[in-house]
């Protein structure tokens, strides 16, 4: 949980400043005001080319009251990486002496398709930067097309539900794991609804010496179709249903949190996935008859991975 | 430091080691790579403080050094063909960033097909790219191009990232004899790094690569055209300034016997040597009136002073090591349009050569000339092409 | 504008956007009612245009120059105390 109380939190300074142009209920910047205030220290914040970074930068316009540097699209952690190098150099010799953190903020397409090497290396190289994955699972910036993170069965511009064809016909890569497979000192799946998860999550990220990888759902009013008052409903029910388990990956543990452990113990009840797909007209289709065993299938995939889960945090 | 018997990219190396940059970004390419495998030796040894980053590939490379140049590091890296073309996304940005880092590009033929050898197809695709670019002749010019470089890029009017260039295998991996400068002397020459509103400086927050829409995006390419019309001042100073301490004078546009030559050849790069000796031999031999002059520095293109050694020649032979095809050589156009400045505008004839290494002779430099006096030369003419 | 006004390499100073009012994209407006308002702060937790002001740990409106009306704000009142209303 968050080491401070959220009457603290207000405190702090205003990093992402009101007047960006992301569309209203965007998840994205709840989850960066969310990451931003998980450090005191200063922050050199870095992003790929995506809908935050568009939406924040627009010159002579930016909301970005830290330091902050965009070059291109598949390359956030290369960039972000980048300042850290510098940071290292300037500080070995005796330029600077202040502890600095660094942040790298990508959409998924910027993370888990074309930015993914770049991602990939950096973290190998160790450099101490947390990257945070806006995951809106789909190319929302140019207009909603599916990405290695969209869902099976979400329609989007390029996996249109057709007559012949249900949306997107292969699972997402679990990135998260993909991640942890790096063994990095630390990898998260965070949700901005459960904001005291996320924060705590951030907080270990910055300071956990080496290179961190949070992995945050960010509900897309547009492209998952739903209305943007629903924006935190959505982003509970992924939880809820066990589409998004909340857990991190510490030092080689996978150890669940949250509601996600409140779900594993028998607290809270584990939703059924049509609660999911109700919630957003992305998955309508899935609802209407006939397309039952699709619904059955996705089921039984969530299913599988969340007990691979819970076995992976028992060991 | 006594002279040296050192290949081209130990002598960049070398420059390198004794500037000490804060932040090394690169991959390994041939020919370029003997310049970090030394560079990582410097590292390991700890006669740099450097921070090298080993990265995953050519386009980190880049962004690395754009992240790093831009959060107030001194930043270097290097590459070669492919590398350069896989960095190409990243030229344009780091450019408009106004990231003044240096980068050593040891020129190679771009592939397809692969080919290793040298030619300047990998310089010349990223020439719109809005970097500064600097050529060498040889070895000795190699390194120092390396200590001008920063020079030229950190001036506050310019803050533009540079191409220091080398002929692949030509100059990096042939041994010659040179003269290194003393490790303070370049320290001092090069100077302490004086970042523009740097990323660390976190207490005055600055945001770097905005996007831009059309009232700003060709006001941004202004600002990049006035820096590289103020580079041309620039570049003339440390030139003088550089003359100072080593005693070796450069200039924008270098001429060889240019003065009463009727034809003379344009040239980039190790050929200039070449061309020289060509020209000393029809001059001695033939008497025939000719000479060669080579822009040392390609971006900013010095149309002006190259009109002004052209004008009145009855020819000008522009020998290109690229080739766009369908086109032209990418320096016969570029000529051309400088040509048109003159008052007594010359013929101009295009010589492709040396494509992926291929081999060219001062014989074959000979006969250029011979066969554009004799007027048998075509407009675009294929030197050494087996047809 | 000018690129003589413009910093070099599409570079500005932090935080301008603060002087972009987005506020003219709202068609529903948040009205907190003071007397059921617990000031818990979760608004401002979830607030993505940080348009929640608070004074002296008081929640005492909406930065409206800025509010695109999403309406989370209302959504997430774990006291139903913000209601989102036709301007």
């Amino acid at each position: 949980m968050s080491s401070k109380p959220i009457k603290d939190l207000i405190k702090g300074d205003v990093k992402l400043t009101s007047g960006h142009r992301l569309c209203a209920g965007c998840a994205e910047s709840i989850i960066a005001r969310q990451v931003l205030m998980a450090t005191d220290k200063p922050i050199i914040a870095s992003s790929a080319t995506g809908c935050f970074e568009v939406s924040t930068t627009i010159f002579p316009y930016t909301s970005w009251n830290i330091p902050w540097i965009h070059t291109a699209f598949g390359n956030g952690a290369a960039t972000g990486a980048g300042t850290e190098a510098a940071y290292q150099a300037l500080k070995r010799k005796g330029k600077i002496t202040e502890e600095m953190r660094f942040v790298t903020f990508g959409g998924d397409g910027a993370t888990y398709d074309i930015g993914f090497q770049a991602l990939s290396g950096a973290v190998e190289r160790g450099h101490q930067l947390m990257y945070v994955c806006f995951n809106n699972e789909a190319y929302m910036n140019t207009g909603i097309q599916r990405s290695g993170a969209t869902g099976f069965g979400a329609s989007t511009t390029t996996s249109p539900a057709g007559k012949a064809v249900p949306g997107k016909t292969e699972y997402p890569k679990d990135l998260t794991m993909i991640m942890a497979a790096h063994d990095i000192p630390y990898a998260a799946q965070v949700s901005p609804y459960y904001w005291r998860d996320l924060i705590s999550k951030a907080e270990k990220g910055f300071e956990c010496g080496g290179p961190a990888f949070i992995n945050a759902l960010s509900p897309c009013p547009r492209g998952w179709r739903f209305n943007s008052e629903d924006c935190m409903m959505v982003a509970k029910l992924a939880v809820e249903t066990c589409v998004w388990p909340l857990y991190e990956f510490e030092n080689g543990k996978y150890v669940l949190t949250s509601e996600s452990k409140r779900i594993a113990e028998g607290k809270s009840e584990k939703k059924p996935v049509t609660e999911w797909f109700k919630a957003q007209g992305r998955y309508k289709h899935l609802l209407a008859e006939g397309n039952a065993d699709i619904v059955d299938k996705i089921q039984a995939e969530i299913d599988r991975k969340w007990e691979r889960l819970l076995a992976l945090s028992k060991l | 430091m006594g002279d040296l018997a050192i290949n081209g990219d130990s002598a960049v190396a070398l420059a390198w080691k004794q500037i000490d940059p804060d932040v090394c970004a690169a991959y390994p390419i041939t020919p370029q790579t003997i310049i970090v495998e030394k560079f990582s030796d410097y590292v390991a040894d700890g006669d740099v403080g450097t921070e090298f980053v080993c990265v995953e590939s050519e386009h980190s490379a880049l962004t690395v050094c754009t992240g790093s140049c831009s959060a107030g590091a001194r930043t270097f890296t290097a590459t070669s063909s492919q590398g350069l073309a896989y960095m190409w996304e990243m030229l344009p940005i780091t450019s408009a960033m106004r990231v003044p880092l240096v980068m050593a590009v040891a020129n190679r033929a771009i592939s397809g097909p692969i080919n290793i050898n040298n030619d300047h197809g990998d310089v010349m695709s990223a020439r719109d790219c809005g970097w500064i670019q600097i050529f060498a002749e040889n070895v000795q010019e190699a390194y120092d191009n390396a200590i001008i470089a920063p020079r030229i890029a950190e001036h506050p009017d310019v803050q533009l990232p540079i191409m220091t260039n080398l002929d692949g295998f030509i100059l990096t991996h042939a041994i010659e004899r040179m003269t290194p400068l003393d490790d303070a002397v370049v320290k001092k020459f090069v100077g302490e790094f004086k970042p523009f509103k740097p990323l660390l400086d976190y207490k005055n927050p600055v945001s770097h690569g905005l996007m831009d829409g059309p009232d700003f995006y060709y006001e941004h390419k202004y600002q990049m055209v006035q820096a590289m019309e103020k580079s041309f001042a620039v570049i003339e100073q440390v030139f003088a300034d550089f003359k100072k301490i080593s005693g070796r004078e450069y200039h924008i546009v270098e001429q060889y016997r240019c003065d009463d030559a009727e034809y003379v050849a344009v040239v980039l790069g190790s050929s200039y040597g070449t061309m020289k000796a060509a020209v000393d031999e029809l001059r001695e031999k033939k008497g025939l009136k000719v000479g060669v002059c080579m822009p040392r520095i390609f971006r900013p293109w010095p149309a002006e002073q190259l009109a002004k050694i052209l004008d009145g020649k009855k020819a000008v032979i522009v020998m290109d090591k690229h080739l766009s095809v369908g086109a032209y050589g990418p320096m016969y156009p570029e000529v051309a349009a400088a040509l048109i400045k003159c008052k007594k505008v010359p013929a101009a004839y295009n010589y492709i050569y040396g494509l992926g290494g291929k081999d060219t002779k001062v014989s074959g430099f000979e006969g250029v000339f011979e066969d554009v006096i004799a007027g048998k030369a075509k407009t675009v003419n294929y030197l050494g092409v087996d047809e | 504008m000018n690129h003589k006004d413009m910093i070099i390499g599409s570079r500005v100073n932090g935080g301008t956007a603060a002087q972009f009012e987005t506020g003219d994209w709202r068609s529903l407006t948040p009205i907190v009612d003071r007397e059921t308002c617990i000031d818990c702060m979760t608004c401002w937790m979830y607030c993505p245009d940080d348009c929640i002001i608070f004074e002296n740990n008081k929640m005492v409106g909406f930065k409206l120059t800025h509010c695109k009306g999403c309406g989370i704000c209302a959504k997430m009142c774990p006291k139903d105390a913000i209601t989102m209303s036709e301007e």
